[in-house]
């Protein structure tokens, strides 16, 4: 029973923080047709610039639980600018092209990036541990878990409503999902698509540099992590199907529940069973779970 | 004729300046090779302190500045000019990287390599040049235990050495010990680590010791929240990891966060390098290793006060096991080039090299392994105790070389398993 109850807390809270991670990265796919390797830097800018100002703000002695804003707002601001830049400084130079070349020049921007940051930040460590200890823990059936933990669901919960609602509910998510449907009507339609466009990407690079801020109290900040995350959260989006919210939610809980299973039952497959579970899904669901098919248009 | 004449003399122009240029530079300096990681993960915890700790010492020996028992200026008779090279990408880069600088940059010799599997490429690559170079801080016993390697030297032990001397501290330091568990890296140096870990208690305790669970998870994984519950339900009276950099750091803060640390006697073979950072978080009983007498296992010597004020006044912050691991490099290659004289071939240079025994910040260092080109040094653990606020160590002990490194020639596992025959501990 304890062992369970683990394996569903973990698997839960992993599931969050990787939907958190995948959701920007599966909006801009399904929107723009942009399969953005970049992903993983807004990831690194999120937590770097949070774990900056989350730094500069207890050395000014202030209320520790704003450090939450400053945490979420530094990660935000910094996301959103830098993603501005990106999409009207280079991608909308770039639309229409094949997605191979797209692949190649958000890679060419990741490059870029980490350098970047590691011109502004340096290699040393960065560390907001504060937000991630002040909310204490929580003790259950013999096992003690963090409540920042907790908070990782309800804001992946949040997200997955906020996006669930902002798509199906109001008009400029309608709006968006005629370009999802397809670009050139929606264009025809007097929709303005690269409107659209540019929106989805702030809202996706937002995302990825939220789900950094989100991340750094719980680790040092250090060169190369917006790498390290790119890689699952494309198995996550692959599972669910490229596009798909609802999909790297399923994706998320189908990986996040594997690894947790395997960390307690078969520890020397943890690595393995993310990318077998991967490996099955395509296997029978090449497009992925939640994706559907589309015969190309010639 | 005439242009056949003027082409000859041009090039015969080219050729002598050339190689009075060149002759020039051999006498002006002594180029070093530097290869440490200045990018990605491993560089914040391991590559820059490392890199400072080259520029610090290089400094000093140029300056002929070093305490005693060091003397004279620079290397050879010349101030060494260090060519900094990046190690991340992987070992197939490094190995072009390493002719480059031979062949491109014209190094006199190489220090580096933090990754194993950059050390377990790169002796290869040097034999063939013809290049003498020193590992610095990598911990896989294999370099030398599955080959012989002429121009290669490391001086610093191996990984074994920190989890033999794991499995006696923890053997001789906590009480009614009946179980073990490990979190260590899913890569060559975290399961050789568990495995170097749990072997050695076997022998020590005749095979009574129950191994409750072994996680490994993806090296700079960052998230280990399953990995903390499943060493709380299957708990063990010590937790050893051999987690090192970011890992570790991810992995104080997230167990710490959930108790883990408060509820549990956790062995960090390799935690020194966040004791700087994240030392308020480590409970009072951690177990706490340096990979050596290094930081605050140091001796009380003349050449570690000034290693560590030196370095902590300029740095900021003070020197980590890198940083000792990069000091011992470059001091063991002065004095061997010192011991074979100026202007000594690379042979010679080599043959002073082998078997050496030196000082440095972290103690001696005995070239007594793999054929004289392996050091051995000994092994030191602490638990932490914090005394008006500050970290301190207490219940230290000591292990020496001989105790916790196997015997020149012999095979890590297989003497361990055959019961360490020939190891003093006392």
């Amino acid at each position: 029973m304890k062992q369970l109850i683990a394996i569903l807390v973990d698997g839960s809270v992993y599931a969050s923080w990787l939907f958190i991670i995948s959701a920007g990265l599966t909006l801009i796919y399904g929107v723009m047709r942009i399969l953005n390797m970049s992903h993983g830097s807004f990831y690194a800018l999120g937590a770097y610039s949070g774990a900056a100002m989350v730094g500069w703000y207890f050395s000014t002695g202030s209320v520790p639980w704003f450090s939450f804003v400053a945490l979420i707002g530094a990660a935000l601001v910094a996301g959103i600018t830098v993603g501005l830049l990106v999409e009207r400084g280079l991608l909308r130079f770039m639309y229409g092209r094949d997605e191979v070349v797209m692949i190649l020049v958000t890679y060419a921007v990741l490059l870029i990036m980490e350098d970047a940051i590691k011109l502004i930040w340096g290699v040393e460590p960065y560390f907001a541990y504060q937000p991630y200890t002040m909310l204490g823990r929580t003790k259950f059936a013999g096992l003690s878990f963090a409540n920042y933990d907790f908070m990782l669901i309800g804001v992946s919960i949040l997200i997955g409503l906020a996006l669930w609602y902002g798509l199906n509910r109001t008009r400029n998510g309608k709006l968006l999902r005629v370009v999802i449907h397809d670009r050139e009507i929606a264009g025809a339609l007097g929709i303005n698509v690269s409107r659209i466009f540019t929106i989805t990407f702030l809202i996706g690079a937002g995302i990825g540099a939220l789900a950094g801020a989100l991340t750094a109290p719980g680790l040092s900040v250090v060169p190369g992590m917006g790498i390290e995350v790119i890689v699952l959260a494309f198995a996550v989006v692959v599972i669910g199907g490229l596009g798909s919210i609802s999909g790297a939610l399923v994706g998320a809980l189908i990986v996040g529940m594997a690894r947790a299973t395997a960390v307690h039952l078969y520890p020397e497959v943890e690595l393995f069973v993310i990318y077998a579970v991967m490996g099955l899904v395509l296997a029978f669901r090449p497009q992925g779970l939640f994706a559907v098919a589309n015969a190309r248009k010639i | 004729m005439k242009h056949s004449l003027l082409t000859a003399a041009t090039v015969a122009c080219a050729m002598t300046t050339g190689g009075l240029s060149l002759s020039a530079h051999a006498a002006d300096d002594y180029k070093l090779g530097l290869v440490t990681f200045l990018s990605g993960a491993a560089s914040g915890p391991f590559g820059i302190p490392a890199k400072n700790a080259a520029d610090l010492v290089i400094e000093a020996i140029n300056d002929g500045t070093l305490p005693a028992p060091i003397q004279g200026k620079g290397i050879d008779g010349r101030q060494i000019t260090p060519v900094y090279v990046d190690e991340a990408g992987g070992a197939t880069k490094q190995t072009s990287e390493f002719r480059n600088l031979v062949e491109r940059d014209g190094v006199d010799a190489v220090v580096g390599y933090i990754s194993s599997g950059d050390c377990l490429a790169i002796p290869a690559v040097a034999e063939e040049l013809k290049k003498l170079t020193v590992l610095f801080d990598c911990g896989t016993p294999r370099v030398f235990e599955e080959a012989d390697y002429k121009y290669v030297f490391r001086t610093h032990s191996t990984a074994s050495m920190d989890n033999i001397a794991a499995a006696h501290y923890v053997n001789d330091n906590v009480p009614e010990l009946e179980s073990v568990a490990g979190i260590n890296q899913n890569y060559s140096w975290g399961h050789d680590s568990w495995r170097d870990f749990t072997e050695t208690l076997k022998v020590l305790r005749d095979g009574d010791i129950e191994i409750t669970t072994e996680q490994f998870p993806k090296l700079f994984a960052g998230q280990y929240g399953a990995e903390i519950s499943a060493l709380q339900v299957n708990s063990a009276d010590v937790i050893h990891t051999s987690f090192w950099g970011g890992d570790t750091d991810a992995f104080v803060l997230q167990a710490a966060a959930r108790g883990l640390l408060a509820d549990n006697q956790v062995i960090f073979t390799a935690g020194e390098t966040a004791l700087n950072s994240l030392g308020e978080h480590l409970p009072d009983g951690a177990i706490i290793g340096a990979r050596g007498p290094f930081g605050p296992f140091a001796p009380d010597s003349e050449l570690n006060t000034w290693f560590q004020t030196e370095f902590t006044e300029r740095f900021g912050t003070p020197p980590t096991f890198p940083a000792y691991h990069m000091a011992h490099a470059l001091i063991g290659l002065k004095l061997a080039q010192d011991k074979a004289g100026v202007g000594a071939s690379t042979e010679e240079v080599i043959t002073a090299f082998e078997g050496l025994e030196f000082e440095g910040p972290g103690g001696k260092v005995e070239m007594s392994r793999g054929k004289g080109h392996q050091a051995a040094t000994e092994m030191v653990y602490g638990r932490l105790e914090r005394v008006d606020g500050e970290i301190t160590f207490t219940d230290i002990v000591r292990y020496p070389a001989d105790c916790v490194n196997p015997p020149e020639g012999t095979e890590t596992v297989e003497w361990i398993q055959a019961g360490m025959p020939g190891a003093e501990c006392n």
